[in-house]
């Protein structure tokens, strides 16, 4: 194994239209890690993960798997990193099977055309995924959950050390969320995955990262384990809520339950159904 | 549901290979094809393209047996030797008259459908089409100023005319992409697609003055915006050739690349692909083949749109079978399209821009409307 971390942020600043939306971030993620980056709404979560794809300008160093990013072709990059986006671009019409042999492009000719070998490989990972009846389908056609695990094969496809999930779970239901985070996990052991995500739900990150880091007006002002930087005061003073943190002495893990401030859970004056009622009794009545 | 990949009659739709023997992956099953140009529908395409030869050939004032006309056509391939029974006058009308402009027919179309696939596959747009950049403007411009000073005469492939529209559709494209292009070097699909409205607004402008300041010219330029295909034996065929050959070499070449390119241009990055550049080459192959086919049958409108949308219909939608079909149909189409406008009003020939209009919006039409049914 590696003795380079897998990931390594070295005072990464980043501007986008002249205002300031990560600064001075410095973070080693090791090899075969789960890092969980949270933090509120615009904290620059996500533009943090775009400086390991390279679409962004930045400042600092970024190094993937001990190679300075700047160094690295676009070509290169996509052999060490699979990202799945937030937003995923559907292209209209296209196949499951032709949409996820598309991760195959990394390892293809100028043609990118696709070998047998690329075609087993595909149909691999649809099967562990369990996708295989859907290889002649429509991407376009299926379910959220469908398709965020087809997403997800076409990033596994491309046989990559480190896999980047922008906010994986953020379209799904709490059944689907649950099960596309355990085939993460399951796979990060398969394969020896280092695994960046980006996410909303604290729980999930306290549940399935080795490492939390928190950040906040683009600045890192936590990081450390899931029992170490979930804490209350912490929760408190970056998303202005009350939470409790129950931490599993077992494995490490931890629930995060959020509750409304005190001074602010007053019932309504009027209670919504007594407004609404006269109104539906009137449209009955037409 | 149908898929769009498994079109109805010859459409192969996604087949499925036997198995094969495991090599590291754990797979079961049989393995499922990529979507590809399977030799059924390039069978297909060669098959329209040959029909539309053979009916462009056999037809005109002088009616020919079709099936003469076929036998004569194979008689000069190589290590076939047949008797085609055509005197020697029918066979001067087939190779001098009639071949030359059935050809030119085909290889115009072919490029225009095959740049209007390339122009949708680069900017993830089905309305964009060889004309999106402002090379119609241009080439209208350029025409119109070979007319008015009296530069050309309209005969010949070597005439001021598809001189002047070439280089104006060039200048056009260029200015456009150009202009797209920001101080620090970013510019997108987006920034290009407008930049290319405001160069063929100000390019349409130009010309209509210098139209309206010359009246008397504007019957002649009015036929050349109509679109033609007129020939002086095989110079504007070949003319043609080397655009035909090299661009549609570096299209087809790209298929590939486009395929990704349908993902946006960040997750193509994130494939190790290099959106730009990519789009930069086939535009640019593109945008040559528009040019050189306007500049030698003047603004054929509709064929670079709807040929790549009627193969999208039917044959699905990756770049792949796009591409190359609409090469092979697109040139049929025209071929047939330009059988219509000799034959409608003959001895008069009506000009082919109405045609491919009015003949391919309703057969558009009907496929959009069978394949939405089913």
């Amino acid at each position: 194994m590696s003795t380079h971390p897998a990931i390594s942020w070295r005072d990464v600043g980043v501007e986008l239209g002249g205002s300031t939306v990560v600064s001075d971030v410095s973070l080693d993620v090791p090899t075969g890690a789960w890092l969980s980056l949270i933090g509120p709404n615009g904290a620059g979560k996500t533009t943090l993960v775009r400086t390991l794809g390279g679409t962004v300008d930045h400042a600092g160093d970024v190094e993937l798997l001990g190679r300075d990013g700047r160094g690295l072709s676009v070509r290169d990059r996509a052999r060490q990193l699979a990202v799945v986006p937030q937003h995923p671009v559907i292209p209209p019409g296209m196949r499951v099977f032709d949409y996820v042999l598309l991760g195959r492009a990394p390892h293809q000719g100028l043609r990118c055309a696709s070998s047998l070998q690329d075609r087993r490989r595909s149909l691999a990972v649809l099967q562990r995924l369990g996708l295989e009846d859907f290889a002649d389908r429509r991407v376009d056609t299926l379910s959220g959950g469908e398709r965020q695990r087809v997403v997800l094969a076409r990033a596994l496809v491309q046989d990559t050390p480190v896999l980047v999930l922008d906010e994986p779970t953020a379209a799904l239901d709490v059944g689907h969320q649950l099960e596309v985070l355990e085939l993460i996990a399951d796979l990060r052991t398969e394969r020896e995955l280092t695994i960046v995500t980006t996410v909303h739900d604290l729980t999930v990150a306290g549940q399935f990262a080795d490492i939390v880091a928190v950040l906040a007006d683009g600045r890192l002002v936590a990081a450390g384990t899931p029992t170490e930087v979930l804490t209350p005061d912490v929760i408190g003073a970056h998303w202005g809520v009350e939470a409790s943190c129950d931490v599993d002495t077992e494995d490490g893990s931890v629930t995060v339950t959020v509750r409304r401030r005190k001074e602010q859970r007053r019932r309504p004056a009027t209670p919504a159904t007594t407004e609404l009622a006269p109104h539906a009794t009137e449209e009955d009545h037409r | 549901m149908t898929t769009a990949t498994d079109g109805p009659g010859l459409a192969t739709g996604p087949s499925v290979a036997p198995v094969e023997p495991p090599d590291g992956d754990d797979i079961v099953g049989a393995l499922p094809a990529a979507t590809d140009l399977s030799p059924r529908w390039l069978l297909a395409g060669l098959a329209a393209v040959a029909v539309a030869t053979v009916v462009g050939i056999a037809t005109g004032p002088v009616s020919l047996p079709l099936h003469r006309v076929a036998v004569e056509l194979l008689d000069h391939l190589p290590l076939v030797s047949l008797d085609s029974g055509l005197s020697s006058t029918q066979r001067a009308i087939v190779w001098e008259i009639r071949t030359p402009r059935v050809v030119l027919g085909l290889l115009v179309g072919a490029l225009l459908a095959g740049s209007g696939a390339g122009y949708q596959g680069v900017f993830r747009n089905p309305l964009a089409d060889p004309y999106l950049l402002g090379i119609a403007a241009g080439a209208g411009l350029g025409a119109t100023l070979a007319i008015v000073t009296g530069a050309g005469d309209g005969v010949g492939a070597f005439d001021a005319i598809p001189m002047f529209a070439f280089i104006g559709a060039l200048v056009a494209v260029a200015m456009a992409a150009a202009l797209s292009v920001r101080r620090d070097g970013s510019g997108g699909p987006a920034t290009l697609i407008l930049a290319g409205v405001a160069v063929a607004a100000f390019f349409t402008a130009a010309q209509t003055y210098v139209q309206q300041r010359h009246a008397e010219t504007l019957r002649q330029v009015y036929a050349w915006i109509l679109g033609r295909l007129s020939t002086s034996g095989w110079d504007e065929v070949l003319l043609l050739l080397p655009y035909a050959l090299i661009c549609g070499a570096v299209l087809v070449l790209a298929v590939g690349a486009l395929d990704v390119l349908a993902v946006g241009d960040d997750e193509a990055r994130a494939l190790g692909l290099h959106p730009r550049r990519i789009r930069m080459v086939v535009l640019v192959a593109a945008s040559l083949a528009t040019a050189a086919a306007v500049a030698v049958s003047g603004l054929i409108g509709f064929v670079g749109l709807v040929v790549p949308h009627g193969v999208r219909l039917v044959a699905g939608v990756s770049n792949r079978r796009v591409i190359p079909l609409s090469f092979l149909f697109g040139g049929a189409f025209l071929a047939l399209a330009d059988v219509l406008a000799r034959t409608v009003q003959a001895p008069a020939e009506l000009p082919i821009g109405v045609i491919t209009a009015f003949v391919g919006a309703p057969f558009f039409l009907w496929i959009l409307r069978s394949r939405s049914m089913a």
